[in-house]
């Protein structure tokens, strides 16, 4: 709806646009710009045109760096919504332990990221971690630095420790807005608990579904901080996932011209994703959204 | 003086409000009647200044104010829901928009308990709004816009969620609390009675149109076309389609009397409200027709009689109790002073005649009261 | 279908009630008859979402038990008493389509698909839906899913009762005399005992043979609309039931003579050994207002405050020695000038501390 114009709310959005800037705009520039040229240092660039894109898309690194990723994010997603699911709505609605589920759900989503890979880290050494060593003394060998399957499963064990009581406190508040009624007519008509989920929970969950699995798809295909402490790319390049992989070109090999080409392919892969999870969930919800926002008169 | 011009809104592809033209006075109580989605909120909120109108130009005082910050526009409104600050009491929530306002601390607790005797609240002042019953919540709502001294004052079907008996009450206090006020009211509502209650000038919309705009009374007694007496009508009106044929009316095989010369020939539709169709003969000028009962419906003293009459469902309001057998047949007796014409484009070609006006102390008595 | 009967129930929502006003639902004793359709009305507040949620077996009774045709359900289930709700606001399953909503309940209970097809066709066709029947029930008017949910309920032939909450708070003014109609149809038709709540006495009224009136958890009368209409029992029927409600007068009562001020209003009936707070009743539609010119000796003068034109009648508003009273007059009536007022003797009705009085002729 278009409102009364007001220009004078522009000097409330400027900080914003400066910080924007900054933060965003002009490194992404410079980013850009690296990305078409080359440099053998001393300052000097030179023009190098689609080449550094072209090098990126056909080489066999950055595939398999973004194939890890991609399926990273799938198994992320496929554990962590239907997890977060069914934790929410185990979750008491009302009484003593409502407060208590919801702060204890919050607590792993106040630990920053690499100390988050620190701890998993320790708790999963096989000499001193409790994980570690307990696993190892049941006779299990395992050990994320020398197995890939072990780093992956421990990286995935530790995402989802850490972000599925993101999409539980999601639906958890989708749940909590379904009125009593629903409930009951579902009673009254003789629905099992399985017909209730399909045909009541399901449906009034969409919006905040949607919403989950946009932010869990895009953290989780951003994956850096982790790994990146965990197992630092390894065993082998097994969990050199995108972000690391370009930190590794730009840092480590201080290729810049590529590393920036990689970026902004990166970038653009993300924004594509997020945009067609975006248009197919809401596609298949759209006249759904247009009874319940349905205004009186 | 609020003056609408031409003022459209179009949403998408939808036309939400179409080309209304309206000139509301100061002191004025103005009714928008209309059924769910006829445009009632829309308008408010273009009304208001929370939308822009799409075209045309809305006026206070006879300036342009579209564009114009709704803060700065010194209106009020009461909604549907009962919105107050839950944590203030109830003499802080009245009291709240003229603390914003900077009044000075004994003007303020005058007006606030002004306004509580008005609305009946004197005794709930020190309480909270989640103490209070909904018909006291929505007062103290309705106190707060009062005292802000707006010159727009806009309630959105603000008796819709009370019970029944309360919006009896509060719809009897209202009109007099508005006509101590002085600023222009807008009230919407879908209930043809409330607006009778109510009394003042009434708009009826439909589609995002004011199919008429004049004194409540007015409207329901000469409603402009089929679309406004319909919307007019609780309960429903009863509807046939007639042949005029030399101004005697043609209904299927009955005829539902005569109509003067000056109406020329062809297909009209006869309107009848359920009161004025009877089980016995009232006069010598009735006309008889056949009817099969639905279902009857016993109010206690009187009886709704449902009946079908060649393809049309009607609608009986016979004193009295009746009880009836679904299918049963039943005479029907209509008065042909009581027809409400309508031509083939709708418009209204004749109108009952209006009921012998009342006598000079009632209006007087009357306008005094509101 | 069942009788439905109500032993000593009441029901608080305090763990531990100790005093009456601690009861939501004070003590009540009804059976409700077969196929019976009720309503029961009150304010917000009053009980009647309380009693009909024991019934359904949304709550459990603090005291007394339910039965339905002599079998007591007071522990069971909702599931397991066999009964259908329709809600103030419509629940429909919005990924269904109208035919499938119907068909759900049948299906939750292993109704062999041939059946299930054959009534929910039926189901449609009562309601008026068949072209409707493979759209998303989402989409549908506010009306339209009101009436699929009383379709859900309808389409178990053998449910117990159903209940209705406020079930056209939603719909608009034309609809609801159409929905309002359709209920009754279908009452008549599948012959199911119902409970209507509402705090709207005209749907109380109309929708039911009898009504029950509730007040502050109390029952205070259950009678046919006629009942209530001509005889409250309590001076709160009087008012509730009505629009305007019962004119209630403070009076003095000796034998059949009642004194309100100076003013003397013969009774047809005598009274006697009052004490207590007297009161008069007598609705808007039996007061009369008279020129002086007729001059009869009942007549009570009238100073008028108002006269409402509310279209098919006026209402005039005045007052007699201060207190207020209202007159509902013909919408072609003349208000005249020195208006007096005059009570049909025969509707007049006498309240001993807000409780109906009988007097003997």
């Amino acid at each position: 709806m278009d409102k009364p114009v007001n220009n004078k709310a522009w000097f409330f959005v400027l900080p914003v646009f400066f910080l924007v800037a900054i933060s965003a705009i002009i490194p992404l520039m410079t980013v850009v710009n690296y990305s078409v040229q080359d440099t053998f240092g001393n300052n000097q660039f030179f023009w190098a045109g689609t080449e550094w894109f072209k090098e990126i898309l056909h080489s066999e690194r950055f595939h398999s760096a973004l194939v890890r990723n991609l399926i990273f994010s799938f198994i992320i997603l496929l554990i962590e919504i239907p997890l977060g699911i069914v934790v929410a709505l185990s979750m008491p609605r009302k009484g003593f332990w409502v407060p208590v589920c919801l702060i204890l759900m919050a607590l792993p989503l106040l630990i920053p990221w690499n100390v988050v890979g620190t701890i998993w880290q320790i708790f999963g050494r096989a000499d001193i971690g409790l994980l570690g060593n307990t696993l190892v003394g049941l006779g299990v060998n395992y050990n994320y630095a020398t197995n890939w399957f072990d780093a992956w499963a421990t990286i995935i064990l530790m995402d989802v420790w850490h972000w599925t009581s993101l999409v539980v406190l999601l639906c958890y508040a989708g749940l909590v807005s379904i009125p009593e009624a629903y409930y009951q007519a579902a009673r009254i008509d003789g629905a099992s608990k399985w017909k209730v989920f399909r045909y009541i929970q399901l449906p009034k969950l969409h919006r905040v579904l949607l919403i989950a699995v946009l932010l869990r798809f895009m953290d989780s295909f951003m994956i850096y901080t982790e790994p990146f402490v965990l197992t630092g790319g390894g065993p082998g390049n097994s969990t050199t996932f995108l972000s690391i992989d370009l930190v590794k070109t730009a840092i480590g090999q201080f290729d810049l011209g590529p590393a920036a080409a990689m970026s902004i392919i990166y970038f653009l892969i993300i924004l594509l994703l997020s945009w067609v999870f975006f248009t197919v969930m809401t596609h298949y919800g759209a006249d759904n959204n247009k009874t319940e926002s349905g205004h009186d008169s | 003086m609020l003056e609408l011009i031409n003022v459209s809104k179009r949403v998408g592809s939808q036309l939400h409000i179409d080309n209304v033209s309206m000139t509301l006075e100061s002191g004025s109580l103005n009714v928008l009647l209309g059924p769910t989605l006829a445009g009632k909120t829309s308008l408010m909120r273009l009304m208001a200044g929370l939308d822009k109108p799409t075209t045309g130009e809305i006026r206070v005082s006879g300036v342009n104010v579209v564009g114009k910050k709704v803060s700065k526009r010194n209106v009020a409104m009461v909604y549907q829901q009962f919105i107050n600050y839950p944590a203030f009491s109830v003499y802080d929530n009245i009291a709240s928009p003229m603390r914003l306002a900077g009044v000075d601390k004994k003007t303020l607790d005058t007006k606030v308990r002004e306004a509580a005797e008005l609305l009946k609240l004197t005794d709930y002042l020190d309480r909270t709004p989640l103490n209070l019953s909904g018909g006291q919540q929505q007062r103290t709502a309705i106190a707060r816009a009062l005292v802000k001294g707006a010159e727009l004052v806009l309630l959105d079907e603000p008796l819709a969620n009370l019970d029944y008996k309360l919006r009896e009450e509060l719809r009897v206090e209202l009109p007099r609390i508005f006509a101590e006020s002085g600023a222009i009211f807008v009230y919407a509502t879908t209930e043809p009675q409330e607006a009778l209650l109510l009394g003042g000038n009434t708009a009826t919309l439909s589609q995002g149109r004011i199919t008429q705009f004049d004194k409540t009374i007015n409207i329901y007694n000469n409603p402009g076309d089929l679309t406004t007496a319909q919307t007019f009508a609780d309960p429903p009106l009863n509807t046939a389609q007639v042949n005029n044929v030399d101004g005697a009316l043609h209904y299927g095989e009955d005829r539902l009397g005569t109509v003067s010369n000056n109406i020329s020939n062809g297909q009209y539709t006869v309107a009848l409200r359920p009161h004025h169709v009877s089980l016995q003969r009232t006069d010598a000028y009735s006309m008889r027709i056949r009817a099969t009962v639905g279902t009857s419906e016993i109010t206690g003293s009187e009886t709704f009689i449902h009946v079908h009459t060649n393809n049309n469902q009607w609608v009986v309001l016979a004193h009295g109790i009746h009880r009836m057998e679904s299918g049963e047949q039943i005479d029907l007796y209509l008065n042909p002073q009581k027809y409400y014409l309508f031509d083939e484009n709708q418009t209204l070609v004749q109108a009952p005649d209006n009921p012998a006006p009342a006598q000079s102390v009632a209006d007087h008595q009357q306008s005094e009261a509101h | 279908m069942a009788q439905i009967s109500l032993n000593n129930l009441a029901h608080s929502y305090y763990p531990n009630p100790k005093e009456q006003s601690d009861f939501a639902l004070k003590q009540i004793d009804y059976d409700w008859q077969d196929g019976g359709a009720y309503a029961l009305l009150g304010p917000s507040g009053c009980g009647k979402t309380t009693l009909l949620n024991l019934i359904s077996g949304l709550l459990s009774p603090s005291t007394g038990e339910i039965l339905f045709d002599k079998t007591d359900v007071t522990g069971l289930s909702t599931e397991q008493r066999n009964i259908a709700q329709v809600f103030q606001f419509p629940v429909i399953y919005d990924t269904m389509t109208v035919e499938q909503n119907l068909a759900f309940p049948l299906a939750n209970r292993g109704v062999q698909k041939s059946e299930i097809d054959k009534r929910v066709s039926d189901m449609l066709m009562t309601l008026g839906l068949q072209e409707k029947a493979k759209r998303r029930a989402r989409g549908l008017s506010a009306d339209e899913k009101q009436k699929i949910s009383l379709g859900r309920g309808l389409v178990r032939y053998d449910v117990n009762a159903i209940l209705f909450d406020e079930p056209l708070t939603v719909i608009d003014p034309h609809m609801k005399w159409q929905l309002r109609t359709k209920l009754k149809e279908l009452h008549k038709q599948f012959g199911n005992t119902m409970i209507y709540v509402t705090h709207d006495q005209t749907e109380a009224l109309t929708f039911a043979d009898k009504v029950v009136v509730m007040y502050d958890g109390e029952v205070v009368q259950i009678g046919t609309p006629e009942e209530l209409f001509e005889q409250p029992a309590h001076t709160f029927v009087g008012y509730f039931i009505g629009s305007p409600g019962m004119n209630i007068l403070p009076v003095d009562v000796s034998g059949n003579l009642a004194r309100l001020g100076d003013h003397q209003i013969h009774l047809n009936k005598s009274y006697s050994n009052l004490d207590g707070k007297i009161e008069l009743g007598v609705r808007p539609e039996f007061v009369r207002i008279v020129d002086k010119a007729q001059n009869l000796t009942s007549a009570i003068p009238l100073s008028i405050v108002a006269v409402e034109d509310i279209g098919r009648s006026k209402i005039v508003r005045g007052e007699i020695n201060g207190v207020s009273i209202n007159a509902l007059v013909a919408e072609d009536a003349n208000i005249p000038l020195e208006a007096f007022v005059e009570f049909d003797v025969d509707r007049i009705c006498i309240y001993n501390d807000a409780h109906l009085v009988e007097g003997s002729f």
